[in-house]
């Protein structure tokens, strides 16, 4: 038999290399990846906000309360999914909630929160993803759950759900509440 | 009961196509007639009992039958009749059902239009289609069954999603499951030829229409995608790189460099092996893109409700078909033969570059929708990747593609001289210029550096599009009656090519000059914008039969005086309790006046989005171009006289008479 030209199984190799990938990746929910960050402090940042992007915010400037950190961007198709919900969860004021702007543009983010309603007590613009790749942002939206230390106790990938508000982050802030400070 | 017969009538179409998937194929091995004669009658049966599952399962929804889970999960009885029909591929379990109906019409197609082709080549043909449709009804009836009970049935269903109750919505998704089912044809094609061993120009003839027709299904299935984002998701866009939009579009830009290389196949008897690789590969990534959709390791705003065991099954079901395309493409795509010489200079060399760069194209928007996933799976961290990505490594990718779309237009096939080239560019040339010259003369928006670029572009593709065609009229004796008489292949390829540099002119112009204002209004209030006066004039209740809102009646005047009246709606569907917008859009060719009607704010004021988009509907004017010349070239009469012909070559290459 001769030999067969070594070319004609790049492809056959390029798809296996494609599918080791798509298998491991079928292991790993992007929506539930447990964070390495969950229980360690929230990373240092220093960011102006979508109002004011001048004044720069720290990390210290959040302390005191828990609150919601929600990472979004104006060109993420999913985030226009989850407003409504963040929506509802500022007017019912159980939550401190404040936006991560993420690699985006400083009007087009205004807009859109004037477009649709900000839930936000302040949103921290991070136009070149500083903080969202300290704090492992995998795609958006994302949403963090910030204790009054200023320990991550919870993350989700992908818009929030109405289940995993009532089940797990809910629950979680009163837990966080009633502990002492 | 009948929800039941639609089950068995898959179960049975699956046990067809198990017999059509493996007799045939064993026959054409063997040279059994009878055997690979079982191919055509076992593909039309297939169709026949996929078919009645199709209309089980349409039953159901029409009769309000809430037992059914998948129909109680996606209807409502307050649903409008054509809605309740179209949420039947409205969620994954009936999706794949419209999937494989389609798939096993076409194969039907095959099984009646093949009628010249060599018998074996028709068995192995119908096999590869059987093979996959296998993989789909066992998908189906394993993990994916639309036909469940759920007893007790609930008072009411649960409504189809707001964002899918809409004309658009109703088209889409068949259209571009025909383009994707379609690229079956020309894999199957590849595979066929592969097992036969038998890969001439005649192969690439039988080939090119079927591929044309699929390419033209997928191209208008994108637009339409991109024209119900514009209008029903409220903010205007038309493309968001969503990873479910890049599984739509991958394939087509192998597909399209798939029937490029076809027509060079058949014309040239080059590039053989490329052209079968790409037709595994434009099928490969319909596939891969639906793959990428069910099994939840993307997320998308299509995202389908995601399963593990779906996505294991899709993966091994992906392994088996293009892992084993790809095998039997290491083993035998050696033997396919040497191609036909060409010179650096020649059609054939601008048609191969084009090809590669399609594919380069295709690569990165691979790249960009796998990049989380590849680099998670790496353990190197986690990124996201968003349109900015995209945008930054498209455009330096398809600025040579145009470039080189122009000079293959003129090249001549094998052989040409770099001088004579240049000699005959010149005249496009001045074309391009003088086009470009019109353009920025006359629209004052069109002389920003970029805007100039994305331009001279299209006004490339024009006119050398039209200079070919000159070129060609005036190389004959009597130039009107060679024009008159241009075959419907040529006339296809510069329609179609009309069409891409329609689309190119649409998606500079609004990319750079969209104008937003985005401001608080309430009724009786004035704004302007781009020389428009939008006037709020009254905000009306609304009540629809599943949903309620509001109305937004605005009357929009240009300096000039005329007025138009255009009304934007803010749904709340009572089911789902999701608020949905309905923009108040004015088309025109050379603009659209978009408005959409955010939230209301306090004392009757709305916030409200008012922008004008300038050639926003020649993105989807070049698509329908491009499908039109599509099917026109499908018609070329090149395709159906030959089918004779390759009959007596087979008998030879195949050793058995039909």
């Amino acid at each position: 038999m001769k030999m067969i030209p070594m070319r004609f199984a790049v492809p056959l190799l390029l798809f296996a290399m494609l599918v080791v990938f798509l298998g491991i990746g079928l292991n790993r929910d992007p929506r539930l990846v447990p964070s390495p960050l969950i229980g360690k402090p929230a990373p240092q940042f220093s960011l102006g906000t979508l109002a004011t992007p001048e004044t720069l915010l720290k990390r210290e400037d959040l302390l005191g309360r828990p609150y919601l950190l929600n990472v979004w961007a104006s060109w993420c198709a999913q985030c226009r999914e989850e407003h409504p919900l963040l929506l509802d969860l500022a007017r019912a004021g159980q939550v401190m909630l404040v936006g991560l702007n993420y690699h985006d543009e400083l009007a087009a983010g205004r807009q859109w929160l004037a477009e649709r309603g900000d839930p936000y007590r302040l949103t921290l613009f991070d136009p070149e993803g500083k903080l969202g790749l300290d704090l492992g942002v995998y795609g958006v939206p994302e949403t963090f759950l910030i204790d009054g230390q200023g320990v991550i106790r919870y993350k989700h990938i992908g818009p929030l759900s109405n289940d995993v508000l009532t089940r797990q982050l809910l629950p979680l802030i009163a837990s966080l509440e009633r502990a002492p400070r | 009961m009948i929800p039941e017969l639609g089950h068995f009538a898959l179960a049975i179409a699956l046990a067809i196509s198990v017999l059509q998937a493996i007799v045939p194929l064993v026959g054409a091995q063997r040279g059994n007639v009878l055997w690979m004669s079982l191919a055509r009658p076992a593909a039309r049966a297939q169709l026949v009992f996929i078919a009645l599952a199709f209309a089980a399962l349409t039953h159901a929804f029409i009769t309000n039958d809430f037992s059914v889970a998948y129909v109680a999960a996606n209807s409502n009885s307050a649903l409008p009749l054509a809605f309740r029909i179209s949420a039947l591929w409205g969620a994954h379990e009936g999706s794949l059902l419209l999937w494989v109906l389609l798939l096993a019409a076409w194969s039907c197609a095959v099984s009646f239009a093949s009628r010249g082709l060599p018998l074996a080549f028709v068995a192995r043909v119908l096999a590869v289609m059987a093979i996959v449709s296998v993989g789909f009804l066992l998908f189906m009836l394993v993990t994916s069954n639309p036909f469940l009970r759920e007893l007790p049935p609930p008072a009411d269903g649960a409504d189809l999603n707001p964002l899918l109750q809409d004309f658009g919505l109703v088209i889409h998704p068949p259209m571009l499951y025909t383009g994707y089912v379609g690229f079956s044809v020309a894999f199957s094609f590849a595979i066929a030829g592969l097992i036969g061993g038998h890969l001439d120009s005649a192969w690439a003839r039988w080939a090119r229409p079927w591929t044309m027709l699929a390419w033209c299904f997928l191209t208008l299935g994108i637009a339409l995608g991109s024209w119900w984002a514009y209008y029903e998701l409220g903010w205007g866009g038309w493309w968001f790189w969503d990873p479910v939009e890049n599984a739509s579009f991958m394939p087509w830009l192998l597909g399209t460099a798939l029937i490029h290389s076809l027509a060079a196949t058949e014309k040239r008897d080059v590039f053989k092996s490329w052209t079968v690789l790409l037709a595994i590969g434009a099928f490969g990534l319909s596939l891969l893109g639906t793959f990428l959709v069910r099994s939840g390791v993307l997320t998308s705003v299509h995202a389908f409700a995601s399963d593990p065991a779906r996505g294991v099954f899709i993966l091994a079901f992906l392994v088996l078909i293009i892992g084993g395309a790809l095998m039997l493409y290491a083993w035998r795509g050696a033997s396919m033969g040497v191609s036909a010489s060409y010179a650096t200079t020649s059609r054939e060399t601008f048609l191969l570059a084009n090809s590669v760069l399609l594919t380069v194209a295709c690569g990165t928007v691979l790249l960009g929708t796998l990049y989380p996933l590849v680099l998670d799976a790496l353990n190197m961290g986690k990124i996201s990747v968003g349109p900015p990505y995209f945008n930054n490594v498209f455009v330096p990718v398809m600025t040579p593609l145009v470039i080189l779309l122009g000079l293959g237009q003129h090249a001549r096939w094998k052989q040409d001289r770099f001088a004579t080239l240049c000699r005959e560019l010149r005249m496009p040339l001045l074309g391009t210029v003088l086009l470009l010259g019109a353009a920025v003369a006359t629209m004052s928006d069109a002389r920003s550096p970029r805007a100039i670029f994305g331009l001279a572009l299209a006004a490339w593709v024009v006119s050398t599009s039209i200079g070919g065609v000159v070129q060609r009229c005036r190389q004959r004796s009597s130039p009107w009656r060679a024009f008159l008489s241009m075959p419907a292949a040529y006339l296809g390829q510069h329609l179609a090519h009309l069409g891409f540099a329609v689309t190119i002119v649409g998606v500079t112009l609004v990319s750079l000059n969209t104008v937003d204002l985005h401001t608080r209004m309430a009724p009786g209030e004035h704004s302007e914008l781009a020389g428009y006066d939008f006037h709020f004039v009254a905000a009306v209740p609304l009540k629809g039969p599943n949903y309620a809102g509001t109305e937004a009646q605005f009357e929009v005047t240009r300096k000039d005086g005329t007025a138009i009246r255009l009304s934007a709606e803010k749904r709340n569907y009572h089911v789902r309790g999701m608020p949905m917008t309905e923009a108040g859009i004015d088309p025109g060719l050379t603009r659209d006046i978009y408005i959409s009607l955010g939230e209301p704010l306090d004392d009757k004021a709305w916030s409200v989005r008012l922008s004008v988009k300038p050639f926003v509907r020649w993105l989807w004017l070049g698509a329908m171009l491009m499908a039109a010349g599509g099917i026109t070239a499908m018609f070329d009469g090149r395709f159906r006289r030959v089918a004779a012909r390759p009959v007596e070559r087979s008998v030879s290459a195949d050793s058995v008479a039909p």
